[in-house]
């Protein structure tokens, strides 16, 4: 009982001790409201551009050019995606979207494979000149595509790869940063998983397959999402090497769309082909959310 | 089912030996316990014998045969980690069977012998789950079946009782040792904790810095210590050491002499030397009491908790029966 005593004085009677509840939901409350206020105006800040574009791609030429621009959908919806998709203007659109849809796909299942195994051979193998290659490959970091891109297309052109797959894929497969993350991630690998594996009898293979590979899986799929957006974008590279339009990539095609001297740009379909040039990164992100998000905010052992 | 023989075992990493020359042959079935204090080396030998590590010098025999040079799944060997080490991504079942299927055996024979193990161990109702959905014990019980269903000659268990509470820890010590005596299979055992050692060894190798100070069985090790070391690392409170020359023995060149507290008397009448009561702890059964001697020394006096108490303060005097005593 006297034990009792101290803890009753201190808590006021139940009605005064319930009172800072509802006042406390109340301040939640408006925080919460403001909070969402103010993430919805940004969110048509950013939407807007988007909107608009999209707009653009429903109406017609004339009504684009004659002041004021259009804030409703039009009726050409069809009519200009089809005449995108189907004709474009230098290259029809699906097959831009194809070659777009091989570089991504190719440029992140490459960076995924390379750097998981040098990932691999970096963190649980000795072997000689393996800070050399460390360093080494810190070192690309520095030398984004940009800087070393007249003498990669030199090398490109020499292999006779211009206008090609291979020529869009192999150059931007190297990745420091993927390996970093792979290196990282492995070396919060309990060094005993790798001894009971071998004690298992897995030779360094089979635990790579068995056991690294299925724990790496979040963040594989982060990288997934992260890499094939960075190929969907790539703008600069396919620009240098692909004079085919028919080895366009979207990303730049929509650029090779605009007309040079004083034609006339048909707005319409350029829009379209920019909206259609969004989907596929939204369906990869949308369809590996969870896994995406798994693989940033936890690491899962 | 085998033997496992070490052979002046050395190892050295970069340029510093850390294991300065080990002998030891063991019996088929029988349950060794290396015990030692942090960093002696426990583990950097069991992990020689396990092929985890290189062996820098000497010879590690399994059977009878040379395995220096052999990969540890082909030296018929199970180890159980520390941490367990658990697959975290695979069901228990598929931890268990993970050694099996890589050694090409049918899947018939995969899952009967994980049953078995699973039978053995009582984890058949957690089959389907993934380690982190087990409790701690229960881990350490799929890292013991992972260790049974390879059917090897030779256990090898780092610590593995090390992350249990103390309840626990009692328990699995129990299980352990029931299983590896139905098993039959022989067993190296690494622990820092002298109770585990003392309860579960038919011999133990007691290390201190990298050389077995003594080997032998743990009422052997106990009653005879050779050096000041093991009397002082087996044995919980410690052996008590005296001066030799502050009790008058006339044990020549011997310096110190060590007396067990169960050991120690105190006494009214002619005592062999005496001191100060610094303080008593009663732990139920028994009262620990703590006499200063004269020189500064600390002894610590184990008696029944029914004998009578000294005041704290007081003068008592010590006496020892001379069968008891050890001299260093
Ligand atoms: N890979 C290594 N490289 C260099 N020195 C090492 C290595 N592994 C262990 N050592 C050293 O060898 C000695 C013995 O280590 P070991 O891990 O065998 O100790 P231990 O008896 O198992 O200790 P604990 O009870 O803390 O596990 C230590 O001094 C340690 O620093
Ligand atoms: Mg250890």
């Amino acid at each position: 009982m006297t034990a009792r005593d101290p803890l009753a004085a201190a808590t006021p009677p139940v009605k005064s001790g319930r009172t800072p509840a509802p006042g406390m939901v109340e301040r939640r409350g408006s925080g919460y409201w403001l909070t969402h206020l103010g993430l919805i105006i940004g969110l048509l800040f950013v939407f807007f551009p988007i909107w608009l574009a999209f707009v653009a791609s429903t109406v017609s030429q004339p009504e684009i050019v004659r002041p004021p621009m259009p804030l409703l959908p039009g009726d050409r919806f069809f009519d200009n995606y089809r005449k995108a998709l189907v004709s474009g203007i230098n290259a029809p659109v699906a097959l831009m979207m194809l070659n777009s849809l091989i570089m991504a796909m190719g440029i992140t299942l490459g960076k995924i494979a390379i750097s998981l195994l040098s990932a691999f051979a970096i963190v649980y193998f000795r072997f000689p000149l393996r800070r050399v290659f460390f360093w080494l490959i810190f070192l690309t970091l520095m030398l984004p595509v940009e800087v070393r891109i007249v003498p990669t297309y030199e090398v490109v052109a020499g292999f006779g790869m211009l206008n090609s797959y291979s020529g869009l894929i192999f150059p931007l497969i190297a990745s420091a940063t993927a390996t970093f993350l792979f290196r990282q991630f492995f070396m919060t690998v309990p060094d005993e998983l790798a001894e009971a594996a071998r004690v298992d009898g897995a030779r360094p293979m089979r635990f790579f397959w068995d056991i690294l590979l299925p724990m790496s899986r979040t963040n594989i799929a982060a990288l997934f999402v992260i890499l094939f957006i960075y190929g969907w974008n790539q703008y600069l590279w396919p620009l240098l090497i692909t004079t085919d339009p028919s080895m366009n990539t979207i990303v730049m095609g929509i650029k090779q769309m605009f007309p040079a001297g004083d034609d006339t740009a048909d707005w319409p379909v350029i829009m379209a082909t920019s909206i259609l040039a969004m989907i596929p990164p939204v369906i990869v992100v949308i369809s590996m959310q969870k896994l995406f998000i798994r693989g940033l905010v936890d690491s899962e052992k | 089912m085998a033997t496992v023989s070490l052979d002046n075992i050395r190892k050295t990493f970069s340029k510093t030996e850390v294991i300065h020359g080990i002998d030891i042959d063991i019996a088929d079935g029988e349950f060794i316990v290396i015990v030692g204090p942090s960093g002696c080396g426990k583990s950097t030998l069991l992990r020689m014998v396990a092929g985890l590590e290189t062996v820098t010098s000497g010879e590690v025999r399994i059977g009878g045969q040379r395995v220096n040079e052999r990969e540890p799944m082909d030296r018929d060997i199970a180890m159980v980690f520390q941490n367990y080490a658990l697959y975290p991504h695979m069901s228990v079942f598929d931890n268990m069977a993970y050694g099996l299927k890589i050694a090409g055996r049918s899947k018939a024979e995969i899952a009967e012998r994980v049953a078995e193990a699973a039978k053995l161990l009582q984890l058949e109702p957690y089959l389907k789950r993934r380690p982190r959905e087990l409790s701690g014990g229960q881990r350490q019980r799929v890292a013991m079946g992972r260790a049974i269903v390879r059917k090897p000659s030779v256990f090898l268990f780092d610590e593995p009782l090390s992350n249990l509470d103390a309840k626990l820890r009692v328990q699995m010590r129990l299980e352990i040792k029931q299983l590896q005596r139905r098993l039959g299979v022989t067993a190296l055992y690494v622990t820092h904790d002298q109770v585990e050692a003392m309860t579960l060894a038919d011999r133990m190798i007691v290390m201190n810095d990298g050389r077995a100070d003594q080997i032998g069985a743990p009422l052997e090790v106990y009653a005879n210590p050779r050096t000041r070391f093991v009397a002082g690392f087996i044995g919980s409170p410690p052996m008590n050491f005296l001066d030799a020359g502050l009790v008058n023995e006339p044990a020549s060149e011997a310096a110190t002499l060590g007396i067990r507290p169960e050991h120690l008397q105190i006494t009214t009448g002619e005592a062999r030397t005496g001191g100060i009561v610094l303080y008593t702890e009663a732990l139920g059964a028994e009262t620990l009491v703590h006499v200063k001697l004269p020189d500064g020394a600390m002894v610590t006096v184990r008696q029944d908790s029914t004998a009578a108490l000294p005041e704290e303060g007081s003068a008592v005097g010590l006496t020892w029966s001379d069968s008891d005593q050890v001299f260093f």
